[in-house]
């Protein structure tokens, strides 16, 4: 018989409840009570990477809402991929306490700025961060670009900005940043690779 | 890793030296495990703490921290003078037999060609001697004074037994024991695997540290071997990928090194990158930089880098010095920085000398936090009372923060230690208007574009024309730009053997990094994930584990760069004829025709044995390099001090002032006056990672911040002893650059060590702890490091420093 993971969760949960309520002495057609769904069972399982250290084990997420136009999505619970060839279904203290990273209550949620010399933060919208940001960058990069040095080699750098980039994102966004700065001439760029 | 972590179970003997992990890469050590179960391999471990690798291994051994050097120099000096070599591999693999320039010499502490003034060398001694045609010379005898074997020999002669003692604290017959476990896997058919991590690199000798024990595995045969190489465990889930994708200032994606003031035009840069062969019939595959750095260029701006115009070389930054996190932060504090973007980084807590980096960060304009959470980075003006005494209103930055998603919440591919490149499905939108990370820097650039469209300014080109081909362009997707990185023809490549063959269809992904040319008729983002995703898909995505070799290789699992290789320079795995070292876990063999066996052969697959073509093909020579004419500070590892240590001089070189430290080490003349001496800080320190926490993202995350709940350092017992404090107590402990305050944990795993005829205390102190998280606030470990790094990687000297301790 072929089962998929998610047939093998109610075949199990089914089984479990069968045999159980039969030990009791009921019979499982006058049941008065009901064991619960195994919980897992009706949430969508994708398949995804712890972002820890770097054996990057595979981890299964498990999420509420089934993908349908108005459910927004909450991961329920995480747990190692015992398909993953490294990691096969194993994560260690760190990983076993991911879901608490996802839902951390330090999560930022909405952009944020604060004031020179203030002593607090305020919501601003994307619009106004961005907004702010790139005029900052523009102002910046138009003071201080070089295009030519002392000697008059075309340098074309802007040296006053600086960008460490996260370890945490994955290749595509982490392309994507280097592309974004080098077009714009920025040569102060370091990663965690380097400590 | 040159290998890969399903690997470590084909070893014999285990060595984790500069790492611990059973604590810091739980689930990768299981491979440890394994290998001690099946194969009845032993496990050493050699370490300042017994740590929880040490409590598992079958042998561990004490060291001073900052003296691997010293002990592996030892190492190479004992297999060396007891022969225990594996001879036809050194001969044939190595530049053992190359002739060096007679000028080349050590004296007093010093290679040949330094100059103090500026703390650098003049490497034109330190080259092979060559013949007409520009070839390296050899001595197949390994007998000439000036050859790299003779050589060898007679610098690690000084690392006697009794020295290497005096210098690690480490008991002589322990030395000598592993040394004797080392040396048993110079047999052919046995193997060595070394798992190092940042208690190796974050030293001033941090690159000469993997050095010598790379030395010592070609020695021993073990480099493209199943079961051995050198392996780095890396920091973060994607460190190695965004290491690949080259998000630091010396290099372009794919390791193409950056062009300087120095590169004038396109052809002097390519020139000096694109070396010529070192020895008759060797790849020197670097040859292909052309080819990588123009397909880079066509990926980057598209139709608008032509033939004409160079490929657009004049738009990429030139590079006018050192760029590194040190370097930023140290022209920040001198106030040459205006604006600063934080992604995913939290440099407050982890860079040395948290002073410094909070002064710095006040002196800038504007800055702004990319992060899925608010980090200790993103308050460095708030006042967190003792944990961050600071005036905000003294502080005029403007702070912006925003929101990004976390792993779960956005689709792509993280590339693991063993570079693996493997993708992953978003399951759920991150909280509140977060968004991700592509998503951030489209926003940003494409505003940029904009204004810059609309008002002008300065140099806009490379702004208007950087190729942005996204369907959303607001939201590249992760597939898009996985597809760029691999790379694709833009018009038909043919065989240059034959220009009516047509090898990829112009449109179509290319299978290859072969496939690159460097006419502008191809597109590549990063050549080393060259074919990543092919006409046949994303290679990323697969899931086939199957593993028919019994090797652990799983070739259909994800995608390894470059081309699919799991274990690095696999042609050395096999003899001159190609016959395997050890059949039973063949990985390469010629089979008559061609290379094959259980992985992608690191070699031209049709180069027959008798061609001679040497396994290293990423050197011009062909072979591994013993001596390294373009190390920093040094052809050979040498033993130095770091920049804080317990003793007056280096015993080494005891007469010499100047040798006491890395003399290349690189160091700012404004935080000279930052180092402590042993007068008044007498105890060495290092800090690590525990088995619950993750850097500082951990601390956000409920279990584990009551799993590990507050900061604490370990102190020895005897230790403990001479300042009075209990286990329980809070201490404070300080350096030459601050203080921090935690709770004593006293323990018999962490030794008093005889050196140099002295005592010497060690104090662990763990990292993950800050005033930002559900942990209990606290100090944050980095205010006590020195802001001093290596000569090669500028790594700062976080795993070796002195402080002193008392009872708070």
């Amino acid at each position: 018989m072929q089962v998929n993971r998610r047939q093998f969760f109610k075949i199990c949960s089914a089984g479990l409840g069968g045999s159980s309520i039969a030990m009791l002495g009921y019979s499982p057609t006058a049941a008065l009570a009901e064991v619960r769904d195994y919980k897992l069972a009706r949430a969508t399982e994708t398949r995804n990477m712890c972002p820890y250290c770097s054996v990057s084990c595979g981890v299964l997420a498990y999420s509420i809402g089934d993908k349908s136009k108005n459910a927004k999505a909450e991961i329920i619970h995480m747990e190692g991929d015992p398909d993953n060839p490294v990691n096969r279904g194993t994560l260690c203290p760190k990983g076993a306490g991911l879901l608490d990273m996802v839902h951390s209550p330090n999560r930022l949620k909405y952009p944020e700025v604060r004031e020179a010399g203030s002593n607090e933060w305020k919501r601003i919208s994307w619009d106004e961060a961005i907004t702010r940001i790139t005029k900052h960058m523009k102002a910046d990069r138009d003071a201080n670009f070089i295009e030519k040095n002392a000697e008059g080699t075309t340098v074309n750098r802007w040296n006053t900005f600086g960008f460490l980039a996260s370890s945490a994102a994955a290749n595509e966004p982490g392309y994507l940043t280097s592309k974004v700065l080098r077009g714009l001439g920025v040569v102060a760029l370091d990663t965690q690779a380097r400590i | 890793m040159t290998n890969h972590w399903v690997d470590i179970k084909n070893a014999d003997l285990v060595v984790i030296m500069g790492g611990n992990a059973a604590e810091a890469h739980p689930c990768g050590f299981k491979w440890v495990v394994e290998a001690k179960k099946e194969r009845k391999a032993r496990l050493v471990v050699v370490d300042p703490r017994f740590t929880r690798s040490a409590a598992v291994s079958d042998f561990y051994a004490p060291i001073r921290a900052g003296t691997d050097i010293a002990f592996l120099g030892g190492v190479i000096n004992y297999l060396l003078s007891n022969d225990k070599i594996h001879h036809d591999y050194v001969r044939n693999y190595t530049n053992a037999a190359f002739l060096i320039d007679e000028g080349f010499k050590l004296e007093d502490g010093l290679f040949s060609g330094y100059n103090a003034e500026k703390r650098s060398y003049d490497k034109a001694t330190w080259q092979y001697q060559k013949d007409k045609e520009g070839y390296a010379m050899v001595d197949e005898t390994l007998q000439s004074p000036n050859c790299v074997f003779q050589l060898m020999k007679k610098h690690y002669s000084r690392y006697t037994p009794e020295l290497v003692s005096r210098v690690t604290g480490t008991p002589k017959e322990d030395f000598l024991k592993i040394c004797g476990m080392m040396a048993e896997t110079a047999a052919p058919n046995k193997t060595m695997t070394v798992l190092y991590a940042l208690g190796w690199t974050e030293h001033t000798v941090g690159s000469q540290n993997i050095r010598t024990m790379a030395m010592i595995q070609l020695l021993l045969g073990n480099m493209g071997m199943a079961g051995g190489g050198i392996n780095a465990l890396r920091g973060h889930a994607n460190v190695q990928g965004i290491t690949d994708m080259c998000l630091y200032s010396e290099v372009l994606p794919g390791y193409l090194s950056a062009p300087t003031d120095a590169d004038k035009t396109r052809d002097e840069y390519l020139a000096k990158r694109t070396p010529k062969a070192l020895r008759p019939n060797q790849m020197n595959f670097p040859q292909n930089f052309p080819k990588w750095f123009t397909s880079l260029m066509k990926a980057f701006y598209g139709s608008a880098a032509t033939k004409e115009n160079g490929f657009c070389y004049d738009w990429v930054p030139k590079k006018d010095g050192a760029y590194d996190a040190m370097a930023i932060f140290e022209r920040m504090h001198q106030g040459k920085m205006t604006g600063f973007v934080c992604q995913g980084f939290n440099p407050l807590a982890s860079l040395a000398n948290k002073r410094k980096v909070g002064d710095a960060l006040a002196k800038l304009k504007y800055l702004v936090i990319i992060d899925p959470l608010a980090t200790d980075t993103s308050e460095f003006w708030k006042n967190h009372g003792e944990f961050n005494d600071v005036d905000a209103s003294k502080i005029p930055t403007e702070v912006f923060r925003l929101p990004a998603n976390l792993f779960a919440e956005d689709a792509g591919s993280f590339t693991n230690s063993g570079r693996v490149v493997q993708w992953h499905w978003k399951a759920a939108d991150g909280p509140g208007e977060s968004k991700g990370d592509s998503e951030i820097m489209a926003a940003l650039f494409l505003r940029l574009k904009e204004m810059y469209a609309k008002d002008g300014g300065k140099f806009p080109d490379a702004i208007l024309n950087l190729a942005w081909p996204y369907r959303i362009p607001a939201k590249p997707a992760p597939e898009e730009l996985l597809m760029e990185i691999s790379g694709k023809a833009l018009a038909d490549v043919t065989d240059p053997k034959d220009p009516t063959k047509v090898l990829v269809k112009a449109g179509d992904q290319v299978p290859g990094f072969a496939m690159l040319r460097d006419d502008g008729s191809t597109s590549c983002g990063n050549w080393i994930y060259g074919g990543s995703w092919s006409q046949a898909g994303n290679l990323t995505a697969r899931r086939d584990a199957s593993d028919p070799s019994g090797l652990g290789q799983t070739l259909n699992w994800g995608f390894a760069w470059p081309a699919n290789r799991r274990i690095l320079y696999n042609r050395a795995s096999a003899d001159l004829a190609g016959k395997p070292w050890d059949p039973k876990r063949t990985v390469m063999k010629w089979t008559g025709t061609a290379w094959g066996g259980n992985d992608i052969p690191d070699m031209r697959p049709n180069a027959a044995p008798e061609e001679h073509v040497m396994p290293f093909i990423m050197a011009p020579e062909g072979v591994a390099r013993l001596f390294s004419p373009i190390m920093a500070d040094g052809p050979f590892p040498e033993h130095y001090e770091p920049f804080e240590s317990p003793l007056d001089n280096n015993p080494f070189h005891p007469g010499n002032a100047k040798a006491k430290s890395n003399p290349a080490a690189r160091v700012f003349k404004s935080d000279m006056d930052s180092f402590g001496t042993a007068k008044d800080f007498p105890f060495v320190a290092t800090t690590y990672r525990l088995v619950e926490h993750f850097h500082f993202w951990t601390k956000h995350a409920h279990i584990n911040a009551v799993l590990q709940p507050e900061h604490f350092v370990e102190i020895g017992e005897e230790l403990a002893k001479e300042k009075g404090i209990k286990a329980g107590d809070k201490v404070k402990v300080r350096s030459n650059r601050g203080h921090i305050k935690a709770v004593a944990v006293v323990t018999k795993r962490i030794r008093t060590l005889d050196v140099d005829g002295k005592k010497v205390h060690t104090i662990g102190i763990p990292l993950h702890f800050g005033f930002k998280g559900l942990t209990k606030p606290g100090y944050i470990t980095n205010t006590l490091t020195p802001f001093v790094g290596d000569a090669n990687s500028q790594t700062p000297e976080y795993k070796a420093f002195l402080v002193n301790i008392e009872k708070a």
